[in-house]
């Protein structure tokens, strides 16, 4: 069946199988920063922002999605490679699997969040898991790239 | 000129930016998109034989290419395991054969043009199977009657005590000094069994692999591995064609952790493109990487440990009965480390036994995961050490500062080697405070109800396999000056492509940036065992050195014949060769495009590195944990390590892998368990069921270095992957018992065990 949706602020336009997961339809579409990592929404590698909402793309189905936004992190280039510096300079981009999953959401938490304290960050990460980092390092980048964003929003 | 070392420098990681933007630099995302989707149809039985498998139906299904069964294979066997040839591991495989050894090994191979097709197919393959009686109790499968590989063309390649015919795949026994002597001069004996679980590694991108044919018609394998060589000659042994005709290529691989130390996924889609002329993939479902791959080795190990009144510790004697599964991968030499890596920890000891057993049962085989056998012995010897302490009526910390090895002393247990760079009584000391030891051990009562207790582990591992690993590097110099080194070790997000640029960096005098690194490709690259063993930093690393310092030769010589002088009126600062009397020089950028024009001198040098030691790590960590007594809960408030890893190449990558081997060893302290159900059937097949630590689970971690200095390591250098992940175990077993007395002597550590032995100590 056909579907038609705004991804990464392109209009797609597509003969689909309506049981497609919407993963699978975005690495079709040749998003492949969009990673599966468990087939039971149990580790938020594959999520993605609807409507600048995230959601876990492994266990969308694709039809939810018609007619709506969605960005992966190929349409965050900037954001994500600005985080992405504090990250790699906490040595925590590692392999680099869980990345995009984990950078969507910090960019959603950002977005959503003001000024979020530890508990807050933790708490709305904690569906992101990482096998190499132990999480610390990405904590310590996400605490150093709030207060580089607070600093940017005061013009320092 | 480099102004600032390089070693010792966080820098980035040279693949960074890819990582951080999601380009497409994994396996699947490089594979063709029109390759053959390849499935594995998977036994739902712990133990039987397939007396007829009829795939009519399933070649029926409109794509599908091939169905393969046991009919179609090579008949010599193999092991998967990415080990140096001759391999300890037992070759006890087929690509595919008619007896199933456990729940999900593989009965057919299935190729289609797509999921859909394949997986229809995959439902209509019928399949009779005998059933027969599987071996699940490691405990009963030594001379069991039941035979997991009954077959005569099991062959051992090596005199590990293997023994098809008693389910053995392999027996140790080493000991040294005179046992019962020690022990009767003990007063106090301590004699404890400790049991630790099969582990996941868990790492996020499961197992996968494609493959085709070149232009050259070579078979070309695209694999997410970490022995990139070893696994051309499994694929040669298994598909029974020359390694001439192989080609492996590893691209960026989403975590390893030691279970692509084993050739988990590789051959079925090589074996599919082999028999069909096409390109083919395998990506491992979730469940399948859960179910049929390289977990940790189950082990009881039984420890006796004797000391004086006064807490000198005289005798260690430990049993390791190790669970290798269906197949033996791994699991002659997994069990060594049990053993030999974790009595030396307490080397004054005056004597020592180690002997094991390592056992076939009809679980899912067994691998190699991060802290190789080490693990599982440290878990044993450092509960049993705390038991001792509590015996004696001794403080650990103070039992433990009494009886560690320190620099300069010989390590009987560890093939006699002496303890060359040791700074494990720094480790401890420094631990202690950062956990505030003195004022909260053993415990602290609450408010809420809770308890508050420390609890601590000590730690070492290796560096590389002494007198077998080896690594080599290749260096050239390019246009205007800039280097190309290439590596065989596979890096696998640790980061060994970044660290070893650093150390060429400070060779070569340049800075990082300068250098390009390029790895792994098996038709271009340089022979390196792999990356597994604790080996890449300090193997690899001075495999770099040495080859720079041949490099530098080189650069010196060709720029003296353009400066028209002698080799030894030169030098060479990094930037230019230049005459020691000052009157001539020539930059590196000029010397390097001269090579390029009418030149027969090679500015490239290789060279290979190998070591007959292994010099250990050390280490010490510290939980502060809170239990709720009512419920059995055990939380991690705090967890404090220091190591020892010689000197630190990149203290940001080193930190992060100890904070990264502090989490999976929470991760399997406290949650994570393979188990099975009576007819052999994973219960941990998800990662709903198979729970892995979250960052709301790992408390607040904090890790130090106190460095030594290692002789025969690169920059002072030894490992660090491996030893970070062996003491949570240990130390929170620890603190648990110092909060509420009670003793946990199997992992993991659930609420129920702790309020089950909570309820038996108010009895």
């Amino acid at each position: 069946m056909e579907i038609k949706l705004w991804l990464n602020g392109k209009a797609v336009r597509d003969d689909v199988s309506p049981d497609m997961p919407l993963l699978e339809f975005l690495r079709k579409q040749g998003m492949y920063s969009v990673k599966r990592g468990c087939e039971t929404s149990g580790c938020g590698l594959c999520s993605v922002l609807v409507e600048g909402k995230p959601v876990l793309s492994c266990t969308y189905p694709l039809m939810r999605a018609d007619g709506t936004h969605i960005t992966t992190l190929e349409g965050l280039e900037k954001e994500a490679e600005e985080f992405g510096a504090f990250l790699a300079d906490e040595g925590a981009d590692q392999c680099g699997f869980c990345n995009p999953g984990f950078i969507i959401n910090v960019i959603a938490m950002t977005r959503e969040l003001e000024n979020p304290d530890e508990e807050d960050i933790k708490e709305y990460l904690a569906g992101n898991l990482c096998r190499c980092t132990g999480f610390m390092g990405q904590l310590r980048a996400v605490k150093k790239y709030i207060e580089h964003k607070r600093s940017e929003g005061r013009g320092e | 000129m480099n102004e600032n070392n390089a070693v010792n420098r966080p820098i980035r990681k040279k693949d960074y930016k890819a990582l951080v933007t999601g380009k497409p630099v994994y396996t699947d995302d490089l594979a063709p998109k029109d390759c053959l989707v390849v499935k594995l149809l998977r036994s739902p039985h712990a133990h039987a034989l397939i007396e007829e498998i009829d795939t009519d139906r399933a070649m029926k299904v409109p794509g599908i290419e091939a169905v393969f069964t046991y009919k179609d294979v090579p008949q010599s066997r193999f092991t998967l395991a990415g080990q140096t040839y001759p391999e300890a591991s037992p070759y006890d495989r087929l690509i595919l054969e008619n007896r199933m050894r456990h729940v999900g090994d593989v009965a057919a191979i299935v190729a289609g043009e797509n999921e859909k097709a394949v997986d229809r197919a995959l439902k209509l393959i019928k399949v009779k199977y005998k059933v027969l009686t599987p071996v699940l109790d490691f405990r009963k499968a030594k001379d069991n009657e039941i035979l997991v590989h009954p077959e005569d063309n099991w062959k051992a390649l090596c005199p590990v005590g293997a023994d098809n015919k008693r389910n053995l795949c392999a027996r140790e026994e080493s000991e040294g000094g005179d046992l019962e002597k020690a022990f009767a001069e003990s007063d106090v004996i301590v004699e404890e069994t400790y049991h630790t679980k099969a582990n996941q590694q868990a790492m996020m991108e499961t197992f996968r692999t494609f493959s085709y044919f070149d232009i050259y018609n070579r078979l070309t394998v695209v694999s997410a591995t970490q022995i990139t060589f070893h696994v051309r000659r499994i694929l040669s042994n298994a598909l029974d064609i020359p390694k001439s005709q192989i080609r492996v290529i590893k691209p960026r691989i989403g975590g390893g952790f030691g279970a692509k130390q084993t050739a988990v996924s590789e051959i079925y889609p090589a074996f599919v493109t082999l028999k069909t002329g096409k390109s083919a993939k395998l990506v491992f479902t979730r469940e399948e990487t859960q179910t049929a791959s390289s977990p940790r080795h189950e082990m009881e190990v039984r420890v006796k440990i004797g000391a004086t009144k006064e807490g000198k510790i005289k005798a260690i004697d430990l049993y390791a009965l190790s669970n290798t599964g269906a197949y033996g991968e791994h699991g002659p030499t997994t069990v060594g480390l049990t053993g030999h890596k974790s009595i030396p920890i307490y080397s004054k000891a005056e004597a020592f036994r180690f002997t094991c057993d390592v056992v076939y049962t009809n679980v899912m085989s067994a691998g190699a995961y991060r802290g190789y056998g080490a693990t599982q012995g440290i878990f044993a010897i450092e509960s049993a050490v705390d038991e001792l302490a509590h015996r004696l009526d001794m403080d650990p910390a103070k039992l433990r500062e009494m009886n560690i090895t320190r620099e300069g002393d010989l390590m009987p247990a560890y093939f006699g080697e002496r303890a060359n760079s040791c700074a494990l009584d720094r480790c401890l000391e420094r631990v202690k405070k950062m956990i505030d030891w003195d004022n909260k051990y053993p415990r602290r009562y609450m408010e809420n109800g809770k308890i508050r207790s420390v609890g601590l582990a000590l730690a070492m591992q290796g560096s590389s396999i002494a007198g077998l690993d080896v690594a080599s590097v290749t260096v050239k110099v390019n246009d205007d000056g800039f280097y190309s080194l290439m590596i065989g070790a596979s890096d696998m997000g640790t980061g060994c492509d970044t660290i070893l640029a650093q150390m060429a960096a400070d060779c070569l005098m340049c800075e990082p940036e300068n250098i390009v690194v390029y790895g792994v490709d098996t038709d271009t690259s340089p022979y390196d065992s792999g990356s597994y063993a604790s080996s890449t930093t300090y193997l690899t690393g001075m495999a770099v050195v040495k080859t720079c310092r041949s490099l530098t030769e080189k650069i010196k010589s060709y720029g003296a014949k353009l400066l028209k002088c002698r080799a030894d009126e030169v030098d060479f600062d990094g930037e230019r060769v230049y005459m020691v009397s000052e009157e001539k020089s020539i930059s590196l950028k000029d010397l390097a495009n001269l090579s390029m024009n009418f030149n027969d001198n090679a500015l490239y040098a290789s060279e290979m590195h190998t070591s007959p030691i292994s010099p250990p790590p050390f280490m010490a960590g510290a939980a502060e944990v809170e239990i709720d007594p009512e419920t059995g809960k055990t939380e991690v408030i705090k967890y404090r390590a220091v190591v020892d890893c010689g000197t630190v190449i990149n203290p940001n990558l080193a930190r992060v892998q100890t904070e990264g081997g502090i989490g999976q060893g929470i991760g399997m302290a406290l949650f994570e368990d393979i188990s099975y159900n009576e007819k052999g059937v994973s219960r941990s097949n998800s990662f709903m069921q198979y729970r892995l630590p979250t960052r709301l689970d790992v408390g607040d971690v904090k890790v130090e270095f106190e460095s030594s200095y290692e002789p025969t390591g690169p920059f002072g250098a030894k490992s660090i992957g491996e030893i970070v992940i062996n003491t949570p175990p240990p130390a929170i077993a620890n603190a648990v018992y110092n909060a509420v007395g009670v003793r946990i002597r199997e992992l993991p550590i659930s609420p129920e065990k702790v309020y089950m032995g909570i309820i038996k100590n108010e009895d």
